[in-house]
C-alpha cells in the first residue's frame, strides 16, 4: 500500500454528518451536513434527531465530497467511520452507511475512534505528529487528556471531565445568560467586551485532588457557581454584566484547561501539545495556550476552526495514518460503540 | 436482472439476492438473522454471504429494494442507510416498499398485519380479501389497532403473535416477518421499467422523544 493513500472518512457521532476525503495528509474535501439549528430549540443535541438528519444526509454529503475532491469510490484505497465515541443511533448510520459503500466499492472499512480522529485532523494542517505528544480534546461531548504514543496503535488516557464536558458547560452558562445554543461561540463574543474580574473557582485544582485527579476536570462546579453569582444579582435588582461573567466563566474553564494539559506534558516530558475539539475554536484557550506553552518550550498545534470541530476529515486523516501504518482493516461485523474505550484507535 | 432485497424493519435481518424477468421473478438466494439488537452487526456479512450464495457480485446487481418499515427507528435506519449508499456507490436505482405490504393479507380475509413497534404498542396496517392496503401503516396499542382496523378477520406478524391474546382475532405464525419474495413482486415494475431511486424515507410514524427546553431552573432556595 501506498503511503499516500486515497482515504475517505465519514463522522456521524453526534450532530454533524462530515465526508471528508484525503490523500496521505492533503485533504482533498470536506463536505458537512449539520443538524446544529434543528437541536437549537431543545437546549442540546437530541439524539433521535441527529440520527434521522444522518440518514437524510449522507448520501448527498458523500456526493458533494466526492465531486469537490474529483474522485470516485472506486478510486479510494479505504473508507474509515467513526465508530465511538458518540451518540449509539448516530454512529449506526454512519458505520451502516460506511459497510454499504464499502461493500458495493469493494473497499476495505476502518472503524475509528472519534477522539483519535480529532488528534489525526491536526496532521493536514501541520504535518506529520511528533509522537510522543499530549493531546487535549475539549467539545460538547468531551474534555480528555491523552498521552499519543502512537496515533496508529495506542493512545494512553491521562484524564477526563469527571461530570460535564467543557463545551457542554459553556451551552450550559450561554443558555443561563439568555445566548443561543451552541454557547461556545457567543460567550467567546461576549467575552471579548468584557472582563474577567470575578473568581469563579477551577475545578480538581485543589491541592488535594492531585492525587486522585491531577489531569482530570469538572465543570458542573463552575456552572453552578455561575449560576449562583448571576442569581444572586438578580435576586438583589441588580443588573449582570454578562459580558464580565462570560469572561470570567471562560477564563476559569481556559485555566485549568491549558495549566492540566501544560503540567501533563511536562510530567511526561513531551515537547509537543495538540488541542482539538469543538472548544478548541474558542479564541481565549488558542491564546492561553500558546502564551503558557512558550514559556516553557512546548509547541503548541491547533488545526483551524473548521476542522477542531466534528468532521468528516478528521476520520479520513485518521484512516489515512492507519492505511500507511499498515494496521488490519476493520470486519465486516463492525459495531457502533457509543463508549468506545480511546486504548481503541481502531477495531 | 438481479435486485438486492433488504430488510431491518422487524427482529428479523433480512438480504436476499432476487432475479427479475421481463414476465416474472425469484429469490436466487436469501438470509435472515433474528435478532432485535443487532441489525448493524448483522447486515453487511447478511449481504456479503448472500451473494457468495447467489454466485453473484455486486457489480451484477441492476437495484436494490429496501423495507421502509415502519420498524424501530435505530435498526430500520441500518437497512435503509446501506441500501442508499449502495445504491449510490453502484449508480443503480434504490426502491423502497412498505414493510408491513411484504407481510401482506392472507388471501380471501379482511387481515390485521402487525409488528412490534416496543412501548407495548405494533406498527399496523389493514388489508383487503384481494390483499390492497386499505388503511395504515399506523402504531397504536393492540386494542386500538383492533378497534381501527374495522373488518379484520385474521391477524399476521410478529406485533399481532405478541399481543394474540388482546386481539380477538385468530392469529397465524406464518407469515410472521416481511417476505422477500413479497418485497421483489411489489417493486418488479419500478425495477423492470428502470425507474430512478426514490428517496429511502423510514415511515417513523413517531416523533422524536424531545422536549423544548425550558428557562434556566434557579439553584438559588
Amino acid at each position: 500500500m501506498t503511503d499516500e493513500p486515497l482515504v475517505l472518512g465519514i463522522e456521524t457521532s453526534c450532530d454533524e454528518t462530515g465526508v471528508g476525503i484525503v490523500r496521505g495528509t492533503t485533504l482533498l474535501a470536506d463536505a458537512l451536513a449539520s443538524s446544529v439549528d434543528l437541536h437549537a430549540r431543545f437546549g442540546g443535541v437530541v439524539p433521535e434527531v441527529a440520527s434521522r438528519a444522518h440518514l437524510e444526509a449522507m448520501v448527498p454529503t458523500m456526493q458533494r465530497a466526492l465531486d469537490e475532491a474529483g474522485v470516485t469510490l472506486a478510486d479510494v484505497d479505504a473508507i474509515a467511520v467513526t465508530s465511538g465515541p458518540g451518540l449509539a443511533g448516530a454512529l449506526l448510520v454512519g458505520v451502516a452507511a460506511a459497510k454499504g459503500y464499502a461493500v458495493a466499492a469493494e473497499k476495505p472499512v476502518y472503524g475509528v475512534n472519534h477522539l483519535a480522529a480529532h488528534v489525526a485532523v491536526d496532521t493536514l494542517e501541520h504535518g506529520p505528529l511528533p509522537e510522543p505528544a499530549i493531546a487535549l480534546l475539549v467539545s460538547g461531548g468531551h474534555s480528555s487528556l491523552l498521552l499519543v504514543d502512537d496515533l496508529a496503535g495506542g493512545v494512553t488516557p491521562l484524564g477526563s471531565t469527571i461530570d460535564d464536558a467543557a463545551g457542554e458547560a459553556f451551552d450550559k452558562v450561554a443558555r443561563l445568560l439568555g445566548m443561543p445554543f451552541p454557547g461556545g461561540p457567543p460567550i467567546d463574543r461576549a467575552a471579548r467586551d468584557g472582563q474577567a474580574t470575578i473568581a469563579f473557582p477551577r475545578g480538581l485544582t485543589a491541592a488535594k485532588d492531585q492525587a486522585a485527579h491531577r489531569f482530570d476536570f469538572s465543570f458542573s462546579g463552575l456552572k453552578t457557581a455561575v449560576a449562583r453569582w448571576v442569581e444572586a444579582r438578580e435576586r438583589a435588582g441588580e443588573p449582570v454584566p454578562v459580558n464580565d461573567v462570560a469572561a470570567s466563566f471562560q477564563d476559569a474553564v481556559c485555566d485549568v484547561l491549558t495549566a492540566k494539559a501544560i503540567d501533563a506534558c511536562r510530567q511526561h516530558g513531551v515537547d509537543t501539545l495538540v488541542i482539538g475539539g469543538g472548544v478548541a475554536a474558542n479564541s481565549r484557550l488558542r491564546a492561553l495556550a500558546e502564551e503558557r506553552a512558550a514559556k516553557v518550550g512546548i509547541t503548541v498545534r491547533v488545526p483551524r476552526p473548521k476542522l477542531c470541530t466534528d468532521n468528516g476529515a478528521m476520520v479520513a486523516a485518521l484512516g489515512s495514518h492507519l492505511v500507511a501504518a499498515g494496521v488490519r482493516p476493520s470486519r465486516l461485523d463492525l459495531p457502533a460503540d457509543s463508549a468506545m474505550p480511546l486504548t481503541l484507535v481502531s477495531v | 436482472m438481479l435486485v438486492l432485497v433488504l430488510d431491518t424493519s422487524t427482529p428479523a435481518v433480512t438480504a436476499a439476492v432476487a432475479d427479475v424477468t421481463p414476465t416474472g421473478h425469484a429469490v436466487v438466494a436469501e438470509l435472515r438473522a433474528v435478532d432485535g439488537r443487532a441489525h448493524g452487526e448483522l447486515m453487511a456479512p447478511e449481504i456479503d454471504e448472500v451473494l457468495r450464495k447467489a454466485g453473484a457480485s455486486v457489480r451484477d446487481l441492476r437495484a436494490i429494494v429496501a423495507g421502509t418499515g415502519p420498524g424501530p427507528f435505530t435498526g430500520l435506519r441500518v437497512g435503509l442507510v446501506t441500501a442508499a449508499s449502495m445504491g449510490q456507490a453502484l449508480g443503480i436505482p434504490a426502491h423502497g416498499v412498505c414493510s408491513l405490504d411484504a407481510i401482506g393479507g392472507v388471501p380471501g380475509q379482511v387481515t390485521l398485519v402487525a409488528t412490534d413497534a416496543r412501548r407495548r404498542e405494533v406498527y399496523w396496517a389493514l388489508y383487503d380479501q384481494a390483499g390492497a392496503r386499505v388503511e395504515g401503516p399506523h402504531v397504536d396499542l393492540p386494542e386500538a389497532a383492533v378497534e381501527r382496523a374495522a373488518g379484520a378477520t385474521v391477524a399476521v406478524g410478529d406485533g399481532a403473535m405478541k399481543y394474540a391474546d388482546r386481539l380477538g382475532l385468530e392469529v397465524r405464525d406464518e407469515p410472521r416477518y416481511p417476505r422477500v419474495d413479497a418485497f421483489v413482486r411489489l417493486a418488479a415494475e419500478r425495477v423492470r421499467a428502470g425507474a430512478p431511486s426514490e428517496p429511502l424515507t423510514p415511515l417513523y410514524l413517531r416523533r422524536p422523544d424531545a422536549v423544548a427546553a425550558g428557562g434556566h431552573k434557579p439553584v438559588l432556595r
